[in-house]
């Protein structure tokens, strides 16, 4: 059976996911300030860890962005087989949901000519990635992406001899080498394998798990684990001030590649780690 | 604890040298703003030996583009951007007089020297507490480059405006001193 989704209805969803990820830090990263702020040794981090804490509250409460970067609207949708998309295209719904999402919300417009750097004026074209799924539901993750972070993440091609420990040195050595420029405590997003661009979007999804969720696979999930403590070992810190937590979270995903190919991708998401979705 | 020290704008070479790294101070009086494209703008009038459309000495620069002001609001959210960007323009504003930048993230090490070698400093202000850090800001008015949206130069008046010394006037480098303590390998 084919399910009719009017276009309208996608642009209006867009346009509260907008304004909703902006507005609203998710409960996931709340929680991660208040077990930073029982584990972070350095006064002024704790100082900061609280300052988060606080901003999250006024801008929920005032219904503020919680940082003026308020991103490139970065947009995952997954489509059922089954739906059929009526009265205009998908993309433009997209657009038009992201334009008016960041004009009623007050929200930054940062997209610009990569060349002349004229700005866009409204937030537009948004960073689109389909993928058709069985099914009659589209479900909608809208991640904005600030500059700072995204600005810090690096895509490397290694060699399969640098295995496992070539990967983890990576990923360990591009957050020190960030230091206090992606706005830490992080969330580090990792794709390892595929192709080179499928490695930087796996790092991408990556990002959009909920902080504290481990990889079902065992093994990648100690991985995580590891670098996740590597990481924290470094003492960058809240803001890079100097303490022990410069990231919260590290999440791998893997994909099978070339046997010539190792690709690694990294992608620092900052401590506004902005994802909200939905299902239509 | 680290001291806390309340300066108002315009800024002394007296006022500046006075700070440590990881010095707390509340900034009142007013603060200019400019990110990339207003830097590359200043940059080009200093270059062709153009007077600027501001007055920079003594004065602070705050790195940031804020989200438009809600009605009734004198500014939307307006935390700091990442300050490297601005590393190859600070050099020169400074050797003219200006005696603070406000961001977030490390400095070159030209930068570091200039500020030096010309009585400086860099704070850091907290990345991503946009709306917290709006409440301080009183009043923003733009001065120059209306064109460049988020990136025009604004005037803003501030209160008690949160910062931390991250470079001083000696050289030093509260994020090199800060991983030198934490830092467990």
């Amino acid at each position: 059976m084919i399910r009719e989704i009017p276009s309208k209805k996608i642009i209006e969803v867009v346009r509260g996911l907008c304004i909703d990820a902006n507005y609203n830090l998710g409960n996931d990263v709340l929680r991660a300030f208040d077990k930073a702020i029982e584990a972070e040794e350095s006064p002024t981090g704790i100082e900061v860890l609280k300052e988060l804490q606080e901003n999250a509250r006024i801008a929920w409460e005032e219904k503020a962005p919680i940082c003026q970067d308020c991103g490139l609207a970065v947009v995952f949708i997954d489509i059922g087989q089954d739906v059929h998309i009526t009265g205009g295209d998908l993309t433009e719904a997209v657009n038009e949901g992201v334009r008016q999402g960041y004009e009623d919300g007050y929200l930054r417009k940062s997209a610009c000519h990569p060349i002349t750097r004229k700005n866009t004026g409204d937030n537009t074209p948004a960073i689109i990635h389909i993928q058709i799924v069985p099914g009659d539901k589209m479900k909608i993750v809208f991640a904005p992406k600030g500059g700072g972070a995204e600005n810090m993440s690096r895509v490397t091609m290694l060699t399969p001899a640098a295995g496992i420990e070539g990967v983890k040195d990576f990923v360990v050595n591009r957050v020190k080498e960030s230091g206090s420029n992606p706005c830490p405590p992080t969330v580090i997003g990792v794709g390892v394998g595929g192709t080179f661009e499928r490695s930087a979007i796996l790092a991408k999804k990556a990002i959009l798990r909920d902080i504290g969720n481990r990889n079902p696979d065992p093994e990648l999930a100690t991985i995580e684990e590891e670098i996740l403590t590597r990481i924290n070992r470094l003492g960058i810190g809240p803001m890079g001030y100097g303490g022990n937590t410069t990231s919260f979270d590290v999440f791998l995903e893997i994909e099978p590649c070339h046997i010539a190919s190792l690709p690694v991708a990294v992608n620092i998401q900052c401590h506004a780690a902005r994802h909200k979705e939905a299902i239509i | 604890m680290p001291k806390q020290i309340r300066l108002t704008t315009p800024l002394s070479n007296e006022d500046v040298e006075k700070l440590n790294i990881g010095d707390k101070v509340l900034l009142n009086g007013i603060l200019l703003t400019g990110r990339d494209a207003a830097h590359k703008r200043l940059f080009e009038l200093i270059e062709e030996g153009k007077e600027l459309p501001v007055d920079i000495k003594g004065q602070v620069i705050y790195f940031v583009g804020p989200t438009p002001a809600k009605p009734g609001k004198p500014i939307g959210s307006a935390g700091p951007t990442t300050s490297y960007r601005m590393d190859p323009y600070s050099p020169k504003l400074i050797q003219l007089g200006l005696k603070g930048m406000i961001g977030k993230g490390n400095r070159s090490q030209t930068v570091i020297e200039a500020m030096r070698k010309f009585k400086a400093v860099y704070f850091g202000a907290t990345g991503g507490a946009g709306a917290l850090i709006a409440k301080r800001i009183k009043k923003a008015e733009i001065v120059a480059y209306p064109d460049l949206g988020p990136e025009a130069i604004r005037v803003l008046e501030v209160e008690d405006f949160p910062v931390t010394v991250v470079n001083d006037t000696k050289g030093n480098d509260l994020y090199q001193e800060g991983i030198k303590r934490y830092a467990k390998e």
